[in-house]
């Protein structure tokens, strides 16, 4: 019998609309896999085992009544925590949020139910997606199935893990600097942060509300692919939500299935193949140019200089928006609340309760932020790191002038170790070097495992101009046709 | 040098509303040191005459229809509330005693 947990995404659509098999029979099996495996990974934060039921349920019911079912019709999906969820946990990988509920959808679990997609639960993620390694999650690391001593990348590891671990076949990240591509990579799964604007943010719990983009997740191309036009679109509820339809990312992905790039020009960032990346990396990554050059793509070099100030750019942005964009918690309106005992002032009572509620690496990004917003520092950090921000998007302008898109290793490093970056926040920060100038220029960037380096996944990262998604797709798609998939040893 | 120093750190921590411990000071103070020391790079650029980007989508005045749709019900909206009453969330006090009387 077909172990429905190790189809692809397309595979199980089919299945459920040829009456092949049921959405809850699809649904369940994945169910009792999170059941067999989660207490060894600590993929999902919360199963919600009644609602994916009652949707398959929904699903098999139309598909009796002779209705037409979408695509991904009857496909279980993995959301990660950081998006809004009506009536089901949504915490963000923070106790601030602990047993919060919340009482809308956010638009892309909105389309995803609309889809006919059975939602399988919530995924683990560091605390409000600072991290590249969900060891900052408050409820403890995600282990990645390669090998459970080690991290799932960040921060969205538990949906890269729930996928690597075969207890989902399709997942929701969200990336600010990297936090769906880089746990991709980690994970040997493909990961795609869309064009920003190209999905929407409304309900997404915001961090640094100019870069954070939701994308898709899955193990094969296709299948992000499949899901991205799910959820990808204009929304009038984000008023930063691009007003054009998709790129034909499915159509892309199927070209490039065909294995011939025959007329595309790729560029290797050389900024990006120097030092900084292991050996391992660097060799698999060189092992997947020469295949692309063999699917008749052009190789060549391309210099973007300004790319070595993203990382530090990155960190001053991104945690000065986020220093606003957290005051929201602060005990009155949804969350924790603590110290209240009915003679503390209101701003003692909100310096515990974000005192309590918030982790290190959380309280780090905030006091950062607060400090390059501080007058008389701005202009120095902030006011100067928006200005290397706009070197760096003509950078990417001047690169896709001469190429159609531009390579790289997705990650410096492989799964490292669960523990070896904790102690020096700065060595986290690392992770995310060649993912990060994507998010600042705002293009789209995909993932595709590429090989493994001492028997762990390696990750090759194509970016593309921005609303070019399909791009990235064809080329993601044409290596994967040559290179496989990656199959973790048993669990 | 350092750039910052236990007393920034503290200040710093005060303006963003975190009670933090004695303890935690002397660990943040020696890591937020490190991060802006790292992040100080951006400072080598030249870029004078350069203007900023704060946003990636250049959009502008973005407008919709002004169409009624349902919103969220008092009981929705502080479904998530630590304390309410009367349809509004409730806070602890926010005057001194002595200025409230």
């Amino acid at each position: 019998m077909t172990d429905l947990t190790r189809l692809t995404a397309a595979e199980v659509a089919d299945l459920v609309a040829s009456g092949g098999t049921s959405a809850v029979e699809v649904t369940q099996a994945h169910l009792d896999r999170i059941a067999a495996v989660d207490d060894r990974v600590n993929a999902f934060l919360h199963v919600d085992t009644e609602g994916a039921l009652a949707a398959a349920r929904a699903v098999d019911e139309r598909r009796a009544a002779g209705e037409e079912l979408g695509p991904l019709a009857g496909v279980p999906v993995a959301v990660k925590d950081v998006l809004t969820t009506k009536g089901v946990p949504t915490t963000v990988g923070s106790k601030i949020l602990e047993g919060w509920r919340p009482p809308y959808d956010s638009t892309l679990v909105q389309r995803l139910r609309a889809a006919g997609t059975v939602m399988l639960g919530k995924t683990n993620m560091d605390e409000f997606a600072m991290g590249s390694s969900t060891e900052y999650s408050a409820y403890g690391p995600t282990h990645n199935p390669w090998d459970l001593s080690r991290i799932p990348g960040g921060s969205g590891g538990g949906s890269a893990a729930a996928l690597a671990a075969y207890e989902a076949p399709l997942a929701i990240g969200s990336d600010t600097g990297g936090s769906i591509r880089q746990p991709g990579a980690v994970t040997g799964t493909v990961g795609a942060k869309p064009t920003y604007g190209g999905t929407s943010r409304y309900g997404l719990v915001a961090f640094s509300s100019s870069l954070d983009t939701p994308g898709p997740c899955a193990r094969t191309v296709l299948d992000a692919a499949l899901l991205h036009q799910v959820i990808g679109g204009h929304d009038p509820r984000d008023s930063t939500s691009i007003p054009q339809p998709v790129p034909d990312v499915v159509g892309a992905a199927k070209l490039g299935a065909t294995g011939d790039l025959t007329g595309v020009k790729l560029g290797v960032v050389t900024e990006f193949t120097g030092e900084g990346a292991e050996p391992g990396v660097m060799a698999a990554f060189r092992e997947s140019v020469e295949a692309l050059a063999k699917l008749g793509a052009e190789i060549v070099e391309v210099s973007c200089p300004h790319f070595k100030y993203a990382l530090p750019a990155y960190y001053l942005i991104a945690p000065s928006e986020c220093s606003s964009n957290l005051a929201r918690f602060d005990g009155v309106r949804f969350g924790l609340r603590t110290g209240d005992d009915g003679n503390r002032s209101l701003e003692e009572v909100m310096s515990l309760t974000r005192e309590a509620g918030f982790g290190p690496e959380v309280k780090r990004r905030i006091m950062i932020g607060t400090y390059a917003l501080s007058s008389g520092y701005y202009d120095a950090y902030y006011g100067q790191a928006q200005k290397v921000r706009t070197l760096i998007t003509r950078d990417f302008t001047s690169a896709f002038e001469q190429v159609d898109a531009l390579i790289s290793p997705t990650t410096p490093f492989v799964a490292f170790p669960i523990g070896a970056r904790t102690s020096d926040p700065y060595q986290m920060y690392l992770a995310d070097l060649f993912t990060i100038p994507t998010n600042l220029y705002g293009g789209p960037a995909i993932s595709v495992p590429c090989g493994l380096s001492d028997g762990l996944p390696v990750g090759l990262q194509i970016m593309a101009p921005t609303m070019a998604d399909d791009r990235m797709y064809r080329v993601a798609a044409a290596l994967e046709s040559t290179v496989g998939t990656f199959t973790p040893p048993a669990l | 040098m350092a750039a910052i120093s236990r007393e920034e750190v503290a200040h710093l921590a005060r303006l963003s509303r975190l009670a933090v411990t004695e303890e935690e000071l002397d660990t943040f103070a020696g890591q937020l040191d490190v991060i802006l020391q790292s992040v100080a790079q951006v400072g080598e650029v030249a870029a004078a005459d350069i203007p900023p980007t704060s946003h990636s989508v250049p959009l502008t005045n973005v407008l919709r229809d002004d169409v009624v749709v349902p919103g969220l019900t008092p009981e929705e909206a502080l479904s998530g509330a630590p304390d309410a009453e009367e349809q509004r969330f409730r806070v602890p006090r926010i005057l001194d005693e002595d200025v409230a009387s």
